[in-house]
């Protein structure tokens, strides 16, 4: 869901040299560093997140996350003894600011690890400071796949990611559709204007060709369009029993509504680009009506571990429920602190990193995780389906 | 039956553009200049009937109106601000404003209300006829219809009343008329004021028939109409309206040939074409006198 700011990284690393010696005037985080290489009393770990700019509300959903994971675990007396220690930088929503914290985490406050950044675009941006200076970057929420491998091909050996990739929503939309929904013909249109949606596209028809299923009509649309009539008459005519639509909610919500009023009354389904409450707006309670999204999470999904989340956040953010974000960021604490334990150590980024790539069958808020030979773990989306205008949990399908 | 359904789309789709095209091609009529700016009027029409909807509980007749008269006040002031004293310089120049003046509209509404859509709320009851298999919308057939009627009422004031007289006086022979007594500083005035408020009530009806607007939607929508414009034969009130049908529909074919990311590819293909082997338009007289 995160478009990738592929300039903006390139500018960062550009960017990299001068910022050095610009960051050794900032002043030093009040929260000290008594000793480097986090072999002290307390764990460091650096968060890097969007706390203000575009995109705030995603970082600071991650932040919350975090809090409350750390609370948790520093009451139940921390990690080998030691209490985890969170020092927070803002990179403002912005690649160049991304770089600059990373930086400032990996050079003055000698963190082990880094959490971070909400968007994808943010999360490339430090990967390279990351890998050079041996710093572990866990990024909650990046879930384009050049986070973690390079544009060389190459695996970045200390980034890993808490979220699932983007395609790997059109394969569990491919299984919902042929699975649970039984479908055998399906349509798919897609925004011709992002990766994201290409990718959710061919992973989509690639799994569900292979489920037997047959895609009768492959369109697509530039992102900014308004009028989606003529080519939902073609597709009509084609008579599928289900339209994928990976894209956005600004047009999604429009092709929706144009659709359910040429008549086409099938099941629609789309990607964590859906979930915003102004997709409700734009197409209207009733014709979102048997429509399904996959996401990463839902506070409605009865499972155990999930309510236990659920019931301990709403309790320290009074009474708020807590979204896909916020799980997100509990679930990089456990993720890493997994991997410390597992490592039999807190301050050697080496061993923690391949500790957490060798990750397998982890139970978290967001899915049960093993993490793959690309540093993506392989874990479960949820589905969920709007019924009169909210989201109502559905199913959970695993990969 | 796919290809009638095919066909109405474009008509609907085209009637929007010839909603836009209306005020276009009068403003260019009278004074010659390619308002740039009308897209923008249009934006600032459906925000104005966006907040009276959803803001103060406005029907939509009364909203329709609120947008038009905001508009008009609006295309009076950027006429008297920008555009005045610019009318004996040469043709590039007020171009080049109209094009600055597009553009700062666009991002000063950024600015005041940030670039984030803002979804029409439901003020038109829209019902869907279904005709032998081929569904036609009820908003359809009124913007197709309010599209008819502007066009002939435009006809109307153009060609029989005294500001009109006026109108074309002036489009005429800006100096003669003014020797003849024609005030023409009102009549250009009139002249904004009547083409923006046109615009506004396209905005309005767009925002009802797609739902969703934002800053910048004036864009596409008033290049288009542009199109639509010179296709008919700018200038050219009838011109404007069949220009847009055309458009709709030959967009729409692109599309339902299966090409529909040349879409708009193929609206500005048209604009050269017209441009290189008739570029006075379908309607088009050789320099006869022009509104």
């Amino acid at each position: 869901m995160f478009r990738k700011k592929i300039t903006s990284v390139l500018m960062a690393s550009a960017l990299v040299a001068g910022v050095l010696a610009g960051c050794g005037g900032e002043k030093a985080g009040t929260e000290g560093s008594k000793d480097s290489g986090g072999g002290g009393d307390t764990i460091k770990i650096g968060a890097n997140l969007e706390l203000s700019g575009a995109v705030a509300s995603y970082g600071q959903g991650i932040a919350e996350g975090i809090d409350l994971a750390v609370e948790e675990i520093n009451n139940s007396g921390g990690v080998d003894g030691k209490k985890i220690e969170i020092i927070k930088v803002d990179n403002k929503s912005d690649a160049a600011e991304a770089t600059n914290a990373a930086i400032k985490l990996t050079n003055q406050d000698k963190v082990t690890a880094i959490i971070g950044a909400a968007t994808s675009g943010n999360s490339v941006a430090q990967a390279q400071i990351a890998n050079d200076n041996k710093t572990i970057l866990l990024s909650p929420s990046g879930t384009s796949p050049n986070v973690t491998v390079g544009t060389n091909g190459k695996v970045n050996e200390f980034v890993f990611r808490t979220s699932f990739i983007d395609p790997f929503q059109g394969t569990v939309a491919a299984n919902f559709a042929a699975g649970d929904l039984n479908i055998k013909n399906a349509a798919i249109y897609a925004d011709n204007a992002s990766d994201y949606a290409k990718g959710l596209a061919a992973s989509f028809k690639e799994t569900f060709e292979a489920a037997g299923g047959k895609i009768v009509s492959e369109e697509s649309y530039v992102a900014k369009d308004t009028d989606f009539r003529s080519i939902l008459t073609r597709i009509k005519s084609a008579n599928p029993e289900f339209i994928f639509i990976p894209g956005y909610y600004e047009e999604v919500g429009l092709i929706i509504k144009q659709a359910r009023e040429m008549g086409i009354t099938v099941p629609f389904m789309g990607a964590d680009g859906w979930d915003s409450p102004i997709l409700v707006d734009l197409a209207g309670a009733e014709a979102l009506n048997n429509t399904f999204l996959t996401n990463h999470y839902s506070a409605q999904d009865p499972d155990e571990t999930i309510q236990k989340f659920v019931t301990s956040f709403s309790k320290k953010y009074s009474g708020k429920s807590p979204d896909a974000f916020n799980a997100l960021g509990y679930d990089s604490v456990y993720f890493l602190v997994d991997a410390m334990k597992r490592a039999g150590d807190t301050s050697d980024a080496t061993k923690i990193k391949d500790a957490l790539a060798e990750t397998k069958d982890l139970s978290l808020v967001t899915g049960v995780v093993t993490v793959d030979e690309f540093h993506n773990p392989i874990k479960s989306a949820t589905v969920l389906e709007h019924k009169d205008g909210k989201q109502v949990f559905k199913s959970k399908v695993n990969p | 039956m796919e290809w009638i359904q095919q066909l109405i789309n474009g008509i609907s789709l085209g009637s929007i553009y010839a909603l836009i095209a209306l005020g276009y091609t009068m403003v260019y009529g009278i004074i010659k200049l390619i308002n740039f700016a009308h897209g923008e009027v249009f934006m600032i029409g459906a925000f104005v009937g966006f907040y009276a909807i959803a803001g103060w509980g406005l029907g939509f007749f009364p909203a329709l109106i609120l947008a038009m008269a905001v508009c008009a006040v609006f295309g009076v002031l950027i006429e008297r601000i920008a555009y005045r004293r610019l009318r004996n310089a040469s043709r590039i120049a007020a171009l080049i404003t109209a094009i600055g003046l597009s553009l700062l509209i666009q991002y000063v509404v950024i600015y005041v209300r940030g670039a984030q859509p803002e979804a029409y709320p439901d003020a038109l009851s829209n019902k869907t006829f279904d005709i032998f298999g081929v569904q036609i919308s009820s908003q359809s057939i009124l913007i197709l219809s309010v599209s008819i009627v502007l066009m002939i009422l435009l006809q109307f004031i153009v060609h029989r009343t005294k500001i009109g007289k006026a109108m074309r006086a002036v489009s005429h022979d800006m100096d003669a008329a003014r020797l003849m007594g024609i005030n023409v500083n009102t009549t250009i005035s009139a002249t904004f004021a009547i083409g923006s408020a046109l615009a506004g009530a396209a905005g309005v009806f767009f925002g009802v028939y797609y739902t969703k607007i934002e800053p910048l939607m004036g864009i596409i929508p008033g290049l288009k109409a542009f199109v639509a414009a010179v296709l008919g034969g700018i200038g050219i009130i009838p011109g404007a309206m069949v220009g847009g049908l055309v458009l709709g529909v030959v967009e729409t074919i692109v599309s339902a040939l299966g090409y529909s990311l040349w879409r708009d590819a193929a609206a500005f293909i048209i604009l050269i074409l017209i441009l290189l082997f008739r570029p006075s338009g379908i309607f088009g007289k050789n320099a006869r006198e022009k509104v």
